[in-house]
């Protein structure tokens, strides 16, 4: 086209392009599949779950809604020390996994070079065997004269946790201390793997930093490593203690009538008792005391910052 | 320097040396920093200076040798406790921590009080004051640089090591960040060891360099000395350009005269390898920038007394401030020519016949015995 026949051209307009409809859907549509999967498996089924803890009735004559909320006070009346004893061996058994592997994720994630890998899937390798069959070979390592118990007892170190509390008549099985020894075991993977990964993504040169400004290794892992990991520290407790203190597992096979958590009250209303209200009330309760816990402990441990 | 009488601060590295395994990143090297000195260790990547300075900072464990600061020996101090503090390459700041508290650590481990008046004196040094509260992440890298040089001259070192301190930093930043700790150095008087491999950056920061090429020192020296008279290709080629010329002593005295593409060159003695002999292979060696390029036709117009090489223009380039020549010559070399661009002859383009010339006592030799090219990057393409 020649200059000369060209048409006045129009006067130039700011063409402010709005993203058309079908790009601005893109994120809802790559939504929908996580949506409809939560929908199907989680949400109806709390709802459904919901109801049923306010609903009075008997098996025979079947259930009815009744808004009877007297039985979330009943439940918790009835089995307030499972609640306690729940939340108390799910944090030792926390607190257990984070002493036990915090040293093994700093080995990993500083000290093992070419082992990493290595070490890495000898961690993950115990999910290799069942849930189940990993807690009942516990039941056989902490048996009656089984060669942990006779240690133990030799040491006298039976005679310490006895007074404690945690185990009795020279046995370890049927005790606090073999529920908690199992959380512990099965849970591990769940507090070394954030922790480590939290860990490897530290750079190398501030601890060089660090003890070149005159920290002592000492305080380089204080100052520098430890904050710098916690939010390694706050998943893996997380990780761990919710599921722990949900389970029933480990109650059921390594411990005792005298060392039963919620999770074992909850699967025999449901599934022995068939109190499904109760069960249903108490699922609750320790979903509002486990969510009021972590609540609080992401607040306190101020790690928004870091994550 | 008077500073460089005082012995009390100086760094004294005796035979140190670093091996991994078979490779050896540093030779057995004796080097002494004055104190309050700005010395550079310049060199190409690989060439061992990071690893002597990690050796200061007690980063790296030497192999052999020892480190001494001011005659106290800290060969085998840990880092933490000695009296020295780096800049890292990639400035490691503590991302969990804001400026200040960056530029506080030091003195905190120490116990130190008065903390937060000398912070704020750094910040207002380095001019970051506004900057107190933000965490690491939201600072340019030039603010990023300056808290690094911040957290570690708060502690008032014997020395400051800088590795590489301004080399994420584009170069109009760098330019300016070089003048900045130049005048931060003179206003605190720390001896500063500088590591670079920018010989630009050494040249214009450092008191004195010492060029390092494959774990050993090639030679040490002030700016000026080592650009003017450079004892090795290497130092010769990486220090700015330089004219190789291989050439064969025709006799010697007060000057030496060399055969070279068949023509004479002359130096003064004093700038040749002693002792120069007849008969012996030289390399003769010249600064693009004190060459003076005359067209063929004008000859006649050279003074007596001046080396001269005769040649052919193959390529030309207008920097603005000065013209850069490619010169074919019969010596053997594409040789390299800077012009100031005062009076410009518009006969000298590619193509044009042309004589070389320059005083001799610009002229320098090197020993023929080593690589012509040693430090040239393969930038001199000696055909």
């Amino acid at each position: 086209m020649s200059v000369t026949d060209a048409p006045p051209a129009p006067p130039v307009k700011a063409v402010i392009r709005k993203p058309s409809t079908r790009r601005r859907l893109v994120p809802y549509w790559l939504l929908l599949p996580g949506i409809l999967w939560l929908l199907v498996f989680f949400a109806l089924p709390m709802v459904y779950q919901a109801s049923t803890s306010v609903q009075t009735g008997s098996l025979e004559k079947g259930f009815e809604v009744t808004w009877h909320f007297r039985t979330y006070w009943d439940a918790l009346a009835d089995y307030y020390p499972q609640f306690v004893r729940s939340l108390l061996y799910a944090g030792t058994a926390t607190l257990l996994c984070l002493l036990l592997g915090y040293p093994l994720a700093y080995l990993i994630a500083f000290k093992a070079g070419r082992w990493r890998n290595l070490v890495l899937v000898l961690v993950v390798a115990p999910f290799f065997t069942s849930f189940l069959i990993r807690t009942l070979a516990w039941k056989t390592i902490l048996a009656d004269g089984g060669a942990v118990v006779d240690v133990l007892h030799t040491l006298h170190v039976l005679d310490v946790t006895a007074w404690l509390g945690w185990t009795e008549n020279n046995r370890v099985l049927a005790t606090p201390m073999a529920v908690v020894c199992g959380l512990t075991y099965n849970f591990l993977p769940f507090m070394i793997l954030p922790l480590y990964t939290s860990l490897e993504r530290i750079d190398g040169r501030l601890h060089e930093a660090a003890g070149d400004l005159y920290a002592t290794p000492a305080t380089t892992f204080r100052k520098v490593t430890l904050p710098l990991s916690m939010p390694g520290v706050v998943s893996g407790t997380l990780l761990t203690f919710i599921p722990a203190s949900g389970d029933y597992v480990n109650a059921e096979l390594l411990g005792s009538t005298d060392t039963k958590m919620v999770g074992s009250v909850i699967q025999s209303q449901f599934l022995r008792v068939l109190d499904y209200p109760t069960a249903a009330a108490l699922s609750f309760i320790l979903m509002a005391v486990v969510l009021l816990l972590v609540t609080v402990y992401i607040r306190r441990s101020g790690t928004e910052d870091l994550v | 320097m008077t500073q460089q009488q005082t012995a009390g601060g100086d760094v004294r590295l005796t035979g140190i040396s670093k091996t991994y395994g078979s490779f050896t990143a540093v030779h057995p090297l004796d080097l002494t920093v004055p104190q309050g000195s700005f010395f550079a260790l310049l060199g190409a990547s690989g060439c061992g200076k990071t690893t002597t300075l990690r050796m200061i900072a007690g980063l790296e464990e030497a192999t052999t040798g020892t480190v001494s600061l001011g005659g106290r020996d800290i060969t085998d101090l840990p880092p933490y406790k000695r009296p020295v503090n780096t800049v890292f390459q990639s400035y490691a700041l503590f991302p969990h921590l804001d400026v200040s508290e960056n530029i506080a650590f030091g003195l905190r481990r120490r116990g130190i009080k008065s903390v937060k008046k000398q912070v704020g004196e750094m910040l207002d040094l380095v001019q970051l004051g506004d900057f107190a509260r933000r965490k690491p992440h939201r600072l340019s890298g030039g603010q990023q640089q300056r808290v690094a040089v911040a957290r570690a001259l708060i502690n008032h070192p014997q020395v400051l090591l800088l590795d590489e301190p301004l080399g994420a930093l584009d170069l109009k930043l760098r330019r300016q960040m070089q003048l900045e700790l130049k005048r931060i150095q003179t206003e605190v008087g720390i001896t500063f060891v500088h590591v670079t491999h920018d010989q630009e950056e050494a040249m214009t920061m450092a008191d004195t360099v010492a060029v390092m090429n494959g774990g050993r020192v090639e030679q040490l020296g002030a700016p000026a000395d080592l650009y003017e008279n450079p004892r090795t290709t290497f130092v010769a080629n990486f220090l700015g350009t330089s004219n190789l010329i291989e050439g064969e002593i025709v006799s010697t005295g007060t000057d030496v005269v060399v055969s070279a593409g068949g023509g004479e060159l002359r130096l003064p003695v004093g700038r040749c390898p002693s002792p120069a002999r007849s008969g012996e292979k030289l390399l003769v060696g010249v600064r693009p920038e004190k060459i003076s390029l005359t067209h063929t036709d004008d000859a006649d117009a050279i003074p007596d007394g001046r080396n001269r090489v005769t040649g052919r223009i193959t390529d030309s380039s207008f920097i603005g401030v000065s013209t850069q020549y490619v010169v074919e010559s019969p010596a053997g070399a594409s040789l390299q020519v800077y012009e100031q661009n005062i009076e410009r002859d518009s006969r000298l383009a590619a193509g044009a016949d042309v004589v070389l010339h320059w005083n001799p006592e610009h002229t320098f030799g090197l020993d023929a015995a080593q690589s012509i090219n040693a430090g040239a990057d393969g930038l001199e393409d000696v055909a």
